[in-house]
């Protein structure tokens, strides 16, 4: 019976893979993109691993996908000329070729696989109790591969300079997105005040669960940018200035942090990023503590785009 | 008593999923925007009332079951909000020529 179910699920997930690629309006290849994250949200859960399918369901579905609306609300003037467009036969085949090149190479690895995989789990399992920290995931990311985490959200903040660059010139310094002009008294205004207190509770509730259930600092921040996203839209609240000196400030103080505690390792611990013995469930604290604003921050900034609007200091 | 509350969960279960079937068959058939949307926030709001209802009885503490209840609230809270925006949008596209 649970097995009708998975192949159920894998049928329509291919279905909607197809769908996305197909599609020649970028609208409905977005709407199937977002379901093929929902829908792959599910399938993480099948597996068990319930914090891959929070991250997708929120980062994979929610903020790619809203994020590929802004792209594709931003390329609407162009989409009739490149839906005119077609390449010639030979560029097409030669496409299409290499796409089944890769998925055959692909299909290969996976069935090449060793059976048992090789794992790192059981080593996990073991040293779990040094962090005391109950979520393996957790302590994964940072404990024993903290350096990812520090490089993902340094890489983070580069995508948002990124985005920020694309600013036209006149407009460097200003606020992102055109003002909102929303009916105060309107659905969108009502839901904006109704729905990111209940937001925000569960939005840190996910992020403190995070030390010992799935959860984490990802999840939590996506939900607490949702929220921030919203009332921008209803227009209850502006983005910041993307010369503000303060807001830049709080966006770097999160990294800082986490290489000031990894700094802190090589004094004290013997090496960057490790934590001395007993301190390292406080001081994981801490990282995560500091890191969520920023990961807010720059989700929230990623998602409102390039400063469009003059700055007036 | 424990297989009495089992065939409630069925029955409930059942009839939420029948909901959703109902909403679906509406949502692909109906002829525009705002009948397709009264069908699909009503298998939204009554198949997932009837899901949790169903539910409710096998969840093991009142913690898990608040969680489930609070989950139905916020899906009809966006639900409401978001066809009311859709057909607002809609009805706005209209008047356009």
């Amino acid at each position: 019976m649970t097995a009708v179910v998975s192949v159920g699920i894998v049928l329509l997930l291919v279905v909607l893979g197809l769908w996305t690629v197909v599609a020649r309006a970028a609208f409905l290849a977005i709407a199937g993109f977002v379901a093929y994250g929902l829908l792959l949200a599910l399938v993480w859960v099948r597996l068990a691993g319930v914090d891959v399918a929070l991250t997708e369901a929120a980062i994979g579905g929610g903020l790619t996908g809203a994020l590929l609306i802004g792209a594709a609300s931003r390329l609407r003037g162009t989409e009739a000329r490149c839906e005119a467009e077609r390449c010639a036969p030979a560029t097409r085949g030669l496409a299409l070729l290499l796409s089944a090149l890769v998925s055959i190479g692909l299909m290969v690895c996976v069935l090449l696989l060793p059976d048992p995989p090789p794992t790192l789990a059981p080593e996990v399992a073991q040293a779990m109790p040094a962090t005391a920290v109950g979520n393996p995931i957790t302590s994964v990311l940072l404990a024993f591969r903290a350096l990812d985490t520090l490089l993902e959200a340094i890489v983070l903040v580069i995508a948002l300079i990124g985005v920020w660059s694309m600013s036209p010139d006149k407009a460097w310094g200003g606020r992102p997105g055109s003002p909102q002009a929303v009916d105060p008294n309107g659905t969108l205004a009502y839901f904006a005040r109704l729905l990111p207190p209940i937001g925000l509770v569960i939005g840190v509730y996910v992020f403190w669960a995070g030390a010992d259930h799935p959860g984490g600092k990802f999840q939590g921040a996506t939900m607490l940018a949702a929220m921030w996203m919203l009332m921008q839209m209803a227009g209850l609240a502006d983005a910041p200035p993307v010369g503000h000196r303060g807001w830049r400030a709080a966006i770097a103080a999160g990294p800082l942090a986490f290489i000031a505690v990894g700094l802190l390792g090589v004094f004290t611990a013997g090496g960057f990023l490790a934590y001395p013995e007993g301190w390292a469930k406080p001081l994981i604290v801490v990282v995560e503590v500091a890191l969520m604003p920023t990961l807010v921050l720059v989700l929230g900034l990623l998602l409102a785009g390039p400063a469009a609007r003059e700055a007036n200091r | 008593m424990n297989w009495l509350l089992d065939v409630f969960s069925a029955i409930a279960v059942a009839g939420g999923a029948f909901f959703y079937l109902a909403g679906t068959v509406g949502l692909l058939r109906f002829p525009d925007a705002y009948t397709r949307l009264h069908a699909l926030a009503k298998a939204d709001n009554l198949g997932l009332a009837l899901i949790v209802l169903g539910l409710l009885p096998q969840v093991g503490s009142v913690l898990a079951g608040l969680k489930l209840v609070l989950i139905w609230l916020l899906v009809l809270l966006s639900g409401a909000a978001v066809s009311q925006l859709i057909a607002r949008a809609a009805r706005r596209r209209e008047h356009q020529p």
